[in-house]
């Protein structure tokens, strides 16, 4: 037992590096349900709280480029809106009616208030939490095109898996002809992408306009996300390898919507019933 | 003693500041990312106990974890530099060894020792942050790039810090 003892304390740098290590690693691993724990949530909260005060800082230099980014998207709403249609006869005109047509998108106005491109996986705090009726798994997107999808909740913040990330897999389609696949971000370049499972006899040109499809759960249909750069078909392959530039510029990010599928639980209900039976 | 423990914290509130409030939020070319915190570590004294040395490596690489969204990387990268590190001193030690009161700087050891000293401990801790960061070995050689890149850019720093903050009695903050 004394040698143990007298062995131990000789190597207790070895011994205590070990044990730091391990818990590090532990950390590293069980990162998702350390952010679930009390303990962690609260760490987070407070981070942010010091990042949204260095944002709050630096928000005036940006006010410029935010405002032209609201006006323009404010004059695309507007064309949008029902007074800015001619009617031709009075009475013969779709009206919004609750019947017809139900609610299944709701957008939450965020603003960005911690972001990184640099890594191989990125993430993104947003000002908006459970108080907001933020909850995991909501797209988040701004007017130019695709952000992520929320991960973690706190009260007031939220922490969104940036689109270039690892872990993100965006279904998408070629806006023209309906062809869909997958877009994933491969590292490197923040403002590239790539879009795989698109069959070779697909027919698509450079400039084409890649949105995300109908398939995806979170992501409301046609969102834009960027244009084909170039693409390239090996030989024997069945799929072609598409360079995808990104139309979001993740480098300046700041004021996004959070969605909220209305329909989402219904969906998802709907097909595990299915899945269930079929395993049966 | 007592002022050694306090330029130290002092350091390492300076440091850590500077890490997670400018150059994290810089992005040279798309993926190069310095990690300047790396210096308080380095800069910790050469005859500092091997608990206290691996518990405050500890405590900074969660810190900078934690503004950073990356629980465990930058722990794990910075512990490992602190196990490493007595092991580099020793084996470029000068011929008589270590004075004690010498601090691990370019004043007091020269500028081939400091860059043999932080150069070796940059590469081993990038190595570790960048390969667990992909945690991918099909992206091996872009991943070596960054740390490559990234190394030289956390060298310049380094280096840097120590003539800016150089001080007539040669010592450096």
């Amino acid at each position: 037992m004394r040698n143990i003892v007298v062995f131990i304390w000789r190597y207790y740098f070895f011994f205590l590096f070990l044990i730091l290590e391990s818990f590090s690693i532990a950390l590293l691993v069980d990162n998702n349900e350390y952010h679930e724990s009390g303990f962690y949530s609260n760490l987070g909260e407070q981070t942010a709280r010091v990042q949204y005060a260095y944002d709050q800082f630096f928000e005036y230099f940006r006010l410029k480029s935010v405002n032209e980014h609201l006006a323009y998207e404010n004059s695309a709403l507007k064309t949008r809106a029902k007074s800015s249609f001619f009617q031709y006869k009075k009475g013969d005109q779709f009206t919004i009616n609750d019947t017809v047509f139900r609610q299944q998108y709701i957008y939450i106005p965020a603003k960005t208030i911690n972001n990184s491109t640099g890594k191989r996986n990125n993430f993104i705090t947003l000002n908006r939490g459970q108080l907001h009726g933020i909850k995991a798994d909501m797209a988040v997107i701004n007017d130019e095109g695709i952000v992520g999808i929320v991960k973690d909740v706190s009260p007031n913040f939220c922490s969104v898996i940036s689109f270039l990330n690892k872990k993100s897999s965006i279904s998408a389609k070629i806006q023209s002809t309906d062809y869909f696949g997958s877009c994933v971000w491969e590292g490197g370049n923040p403002k590239m992408a790539i879009l795989k499972d698109i069959p070779s006899h697909a027919e698509i040109h450079n400039g084409d306009t890649i949105v995300s499809s109908s398939y995806s759960k979170l992501f409301p249909e046609g969102v834009k996300m960027g244009i084909i750069e170039s693409f390239d078909l090996k030989p024997g392959s069945n799929f072609y390898d598409i360079k995808v530039s990104l139309s979001t510029n993740f480098q300046r990010l700041n004021y996004v919507y959070v969605v909220v599928n209305l329909m989402k639980d219904e969906q998802e209900n709907l097909e595990t019933v299915s899945q269930q039976e079929e395993d049966n | 003693m007592v002022q050694e423990v306090i330029w130290n914290i002092l350091r390492f509130v300076v440091v850590v500041a500077l890490q997670v409030f400018v150059l994290n939020e810089l992005r040279l070319g798309g993926f190069i990312n310095p990690w300047l915190y790396l210096y308080f570590i380095l800069m910790l004294p050469i005859h500092i106990p091997g608990w206290l040395l691996l518990m405050v490596a500890f405590l900074t690489g969660f810190t900078i974890d934690v503004f950073s969204n990356t629980i465990g990387m930058h722990t794990l990268a910075t512990v490992f530099l602190a196990f490493c590190r007595p092991g580099v001193l020793n084996f470029i030690a000068p011929r008589e060894g270590y004075e004690f009161g010498l601090k691990p700087t370019i004043s007091h050891l020269g500028i081939g020792w400091f860059l043999a000293y932080a150069g070796s401990l940059v590469f081993l801790h990038h190595t570790l942050l960048f390969f667990v960061e992909a945690f991918k070995l099909s992206e091996f050689f872009y991943t070596l790039f960054r740390v490559i890149l990234s190394g030289i850019a956390t060298m310049i720093l380094l280096v840097l810090a120590q003539y800016l903050t150089y001080r007539k009695k040669g010592d450096t903050l």
